[in-house]
């Protein structure tokens, strides 16, 4: 599997001027200007104006999972995308997370809820880094098998051993109320943005991580295990990180969703549906991208509700379980098409509109 | 390694004591012998050509030295400490550093960075450090740049610096594989037929970078090549293998005129 | 350690734990029935895994691909079957079935595998991952998603056998016997092909080096449409089995899935070892059902099968019978 780095292919036309004269200038997150005005303008109307105009629909059902999907993609992005560790026991992962911040919240109520979530993030870490160690022997294909294990035993602890649910006789929980330093946060806008500031900070971290030497020995390790040993870097520690790295992100954002987007929930919002769901949007949006995590949970996102309209669109009517039937085709055949045509996913072809953007409007 | 203000020194080379042997070291597949008891020995600084038919074990050879694979007899004693096997973990810390005949670079990466991966084992800062890339991560990212960027300039390839190295010609992508191997800063160089396939152009740009890498570091240099001229003027001595076996050691001139080198070559049966 | 040495130290770590659960047998005298029931009850659930996992080392071995799909076309094959019964006699319904697995088969390869030739098997094997969504979708787009009965005259009554030795006799369900010799059968069909027959050598062929069978004139296209439709044709077989068994259901997927857990333990290019992988997965899931069930709750046979290849796996990455990967620098 190749990554591809973005900006990798420096657009000469739109550098044009924009001459670097230090290194550390070379390295900074947004090299080119337009990018950076881009992103700062992105960024100003997500948090400044975006609470304003949004509908509470908008909000609830399309932006808060966006967010915290992307977050979990980027999680298991960092692990398969950027280390070539296929993993499918992300759900699992998602649902320690859950359930540890489930049970900070409950038994040690003075904590700061902001703790609770990070903390959590440690215990998906630790089992996280458990179930990676076998990944020291095994590759491939027969990785995805044993973080399966992960996912079918993980299934079944939280279903099996009453105290992670607290005894509760229905299987399932409820998350406590959102609050932070005092203020809740229970209006989708409160929710939206509590959502968006954790996303943008664990985007940032996971940026510096790649493009930094951790970054470097993962792809290495993906790449050719056998040279990257050869020049120092240890397999063991290169894997290994990415299991703990990527836990933790997908643990908090196991948390998030838990808390924020679902508020009660059972073992079965994070079984291996979820695990294929969260694979889907990485292959789609592009292995070994950070904007590409986001593009592939905006297309799971958008798509079913995309698919739901469409029939009564098109003046046909359909049950929604015969939408649903569809939808996993659609799902199972765009995994195909992408893998065929553009196996770097729709980061890739977003660099690729960049690139004719450069030109445009000459034809070459 | 400042690659610019050193000078060029003479070209007689001021050998220094043994700092590499293997003794008695074979190697098998399964039922397949690559090595049979080899045994010889590298000076510091000097430049050690390993040659012989293909399919002699050569490759096999530096791989045993760098640990990539673990003889099944034999010892090989590095800097005063003899072991069975060497991990190449520890090969890379202790200064052992080699291109690959095919080319084993990161394919998905740029030549910045499989030239920055090379500083790995240089590169000290913590986890969260790296996350927040502030304080002594970034100045690390900025120093190791700088040592990079020289490594590139001496090499040639500044015009491709960002360019995944998957696109690159044969002849680019071996100066990055060549790259990468100085940017470990190794006292022991193994390079593995760095000239393969190139034309007599690329072929004197890489033995220019050969000689001055030696020149300019005294880095000892083994390396496998095929082309019997660049072996005789770059080396000092040199080791003929066949069928595994050692058949021959000793200066250009003295292998050159041995007759068990000169039936193996020809395929006279023996 | 020595490859021989560790295959060999795995058999007998796994040959002394199923002498442990058979043991209780010499100790039980009249009880030993229901102990013998329960072995042969995993014993017979194994073959059938076997099956699944037959249809997935076959893939592997002629194409290098590791199909995720699987057990989708197990449950594919069974839906359309039991849904082409409800309009037409068994056999007419059989024989449509088979052509529609053939026509699947073809368009897999011309859709999927022939633009995905040269890539990674990490490539392959997630496209299989969408081949599986896409047949799953479309199968219950078609055929519908309720719980369907199939009857193929396989005898539901349990017999009870040897009831002279053993005080009370063994229940031992008809059913499961038909389904463990018609298995047996197949099995056996399938490893005398691929050793035997030439169109069995180019599939060999095929799967050690796709250039270099193409080079010597083995249409590869053309061999991939059989081996996929071969493959078709044992998950068919598992589909009515299972089906005919638990009902042509979703859950026939899951179980199906299970298949994977045995091809990692019996390596991935091995007919034998997917038979005794299935054996020893099927066995070992009742048994520890029966053992650790009550400790720990039920359950366990949703993970167990998994857990054991797991384990496994950290000791010998390529299976029982697989063959050891070297890299080659």
């Amino acid at each position: 599997m190749s990554g591809t780095l973005i900006g990798c292919d420096a657009v000469i036309y739109r550098e044009a001027g924009q001459f670097k004269t230090t290194y550390a200038s070379d390295q900074q997150l947004f090299p080119i200007l337009q990018d950076r005005i881009f992103v700062i303008g992105f960024l100003v109307f997500a948090f400044g104006v975006m609470p304003f105009i949004g509908t509470e629909y908008l909000f609830r059902a399309i932006l808060v999972p966006f967010l915290i999907l992307s977050l979990a993609a980027i999680g298991l992005n960092i692990l398969v995308g950027y280390c070539g560790q296929v993993s499918l026991g992300t759900g699992a992962f998602m649902a320690v997370g859950a359930y540890a911040a489930y049970n900070l919240a409950i038994r040690v109520p003075d904590l700061n809820l902001l703790v609770v979530f990070l903390l959590s993030g440690v215990f998906s870490t630790l089992v996280g880094v458990l179930f990676g160690i076998p990944s020291l022997r095994i590759k491939g294909f027969y990785l995805a098998v044993a973080t399966l294990a992960a996912q079918f035993f993980i299934d079944w602890l939280f279903a099996r051993v009453k105290w992670f649910t607290n005894d509760s006789s229905s299987g399932s929980v409820s998350a406590p109320p959102l609050e932070i330093f005092g203020r809740v946060f229970d209006s989708p806008e409160e929710k939206y943005l509590l959502v968006l500031a954790f996303v943008c900070v664990f985007a940032l971290v996971a940026r510096n991580l790649t493009r930094g030497a951790i970054g470097r020995s993962w792809m290495a390790t993906r790449d050719m295990d056998v040279a990257a040993e050869v020049i120092g870097i240890r397999p063991m520690a290169a894997k290994l990180s990415a299991f703990a790295v990527s836990s933790f992100i997908v643990g908090v954002a196991g948390a998030l969703w838990a808390f924020v987007y679902l508020g009660s929930w059972e073992p079965l919002a994070f079984d291996v549906n979820r695990s294929f769901q969260l694979l889907f949007m990485i292959i789609i949006g592009g292995l070994g991208s950070i904007l590409g995590s986001f593009l592939g949970a905006a297309f799971i996102v958008i798509l079913p509700l995309v698919l739901n309209q469409l029939p009564r669109a098109l003046g046909i009517s359909l049950s929604t379980e015969m939408i649903s039937h569809i939808e996993i085709m659609v799902f199972g055949a765009l995994i195909v098409i992408f893998l065929i045509a553009e196996p770097r996913g729709l980061a890739r072809l977003w660099a690729v509109a960049k690139e004719k953007l450069r030109l445009w409007p000459f034809p070459h | 390694m400042n690659l610019h203000d050193a000078e060029p020194q003479t070209v007689s080379r001021k050998l220094g004591e043994v700092v590499l042997r293997l003794d008695g070291v074979s190697l098998a597949f399964g039922g397949v012998k690559a090595l049979a008891d080899v045994s010889f020995d590298v000076r510091e600084h000097e430049v050690r050509a390993i040659i012989g038919p293909n399919g002699a074990g050569k490759s096999s050879l530096l791989n045993v030295i760098n640990g990539v694979y673990q003889p099944q007899a034999g010892t090989i004693t590095y800097r005063g400490e003899t072991r069975t096997a060497m991990e190449p973990h520890h090969a890379a810390r202790s200064g052992i550093a080699r291109t690959f005949q095919s080319l084993a670079l990161f394919k998905g990466m740029s030549v910045l960075d499989n030239i920055l991966a090379g500083r790995t084992l240089m590169m000290k800062s913590n986890v969260f450090l790296q996350a927040l890339r502030i304080g002594p991560a970034l100045k690390e990212e900025v120093a190791h740049r700088r040592q990079v960027e020289d490594i590139i300039d001496f090499l040639e390839i500044q015009h491709v610096r960002k360019t995944p190295v998957g696109r690159l010609p044969y002849g680019l992508q071996k100066r990055v594989d060549l790259g990468r191997a100085l940017a470990m800063e190794p006292k022991v160089l193994l390079l593995d037929e760095p000239m393969a396939g190139m034309n007599v152009e690329e072929k004197q740009d890489m033995c220019r970078f050969i000689l001055d890498v030696n020149d300019e570091f005294g880095t000892t240099i083994v390396l496998i090549e095929h082309d019997m001229g660049v072996v005789m003027d770059l080396s000092d001595r040199v080791v003929v293998l066949d069928y595994g076996r050692k058949i021959a050691d000793g200066t250009p001139d003295e292998v050159r005129s041995s007759q068990a080198v000169i039936d193996a070559y020809l395929g006279v049966k023996h | 350690m020595k490859a021989a040495t560790s295959r060999n130290l795995t058999i007998a770590f796994f040959g002394l734990l199923a002498l442990g659960a058979v043991s209780p047998l010499l100790f039980m005298g009249s009880k030993l029935a229901p102990w013998l029931e329960v072995i042969l009850g995993g014993l017979m659930s194994g073959v059938l895994y076997s099956l699944v996992a037959l249809g997935l080392v076959l893939i592997f071995k002629a194409s290098g691909v590791f199909n995720f799909a699987q057990g989708a076309m197990v449950l594919f094959a069974a839906l359309s079957l039991v849904r082409l019964m409800e309009k037409m006699p068994f056999l007419l319904a059989l024989a449509v079935t088979i052509a529609i697995m053939v026509a699947l088969a073809w368009l897999i390869e011309r859709l999927v595998l022939r633009p995905l030739v040269n890539q990674e098997g990490i490539v392959l094997f997630m496209a299989t991952l969408g081949v599986a969504y896409f047949i799953d979708g479309l199968g219950q787009t078609i055929w519908g998603s309720d719980i369907y009965t199939l009857h193929v005259g396989m005898p539901k009554e349990p017999k009870i056998l040897f009831e002279g030795t053993f005080e009370g006799g063994i229940l031992v369900s008809m059913e499961d016997v038909i389904a463990a010799i018609l298995a047996a059968v197949m099995v056996g069909a399938l490893a005398l092909f691929f050793q035997k027959t030439s169109t069995g050598r180019a599939l060999r062929a095929v799967a050690d080096d796709h250039q270099a069978a193409q080079s010597i004139g083995i249409p590869l296209n053309r061999i991939w449409v059989i081996v996929w439709s071969v493959a078709g044709m044992v998950a068919l077989v598992a589909g009515i089995i299972w089906g005919s068994k638990l009902g042509v259901q979703f859950s026939l997927q899951l179980v199906a899935l299970k298949a994977l857990p045995v091809v990692i333990l019996g390596g991935f290019t091995s007919i034998p070892g997917a038979i005794i992988g299935g054996l020893i997965i099927g066995l070992g899931e009742k048994v520890s059902e029966v053992y650790l069930g009550p400790t720990l709750g039920g359950g366990i046979e949703n993970w167990f099968a998994y857990v054991l290849a797991l384990i496994f796996l950290l000791f010998r990455p390529e299976g029982l019978f697989g063959e050891r990967h070297i890299d080659r620098v």
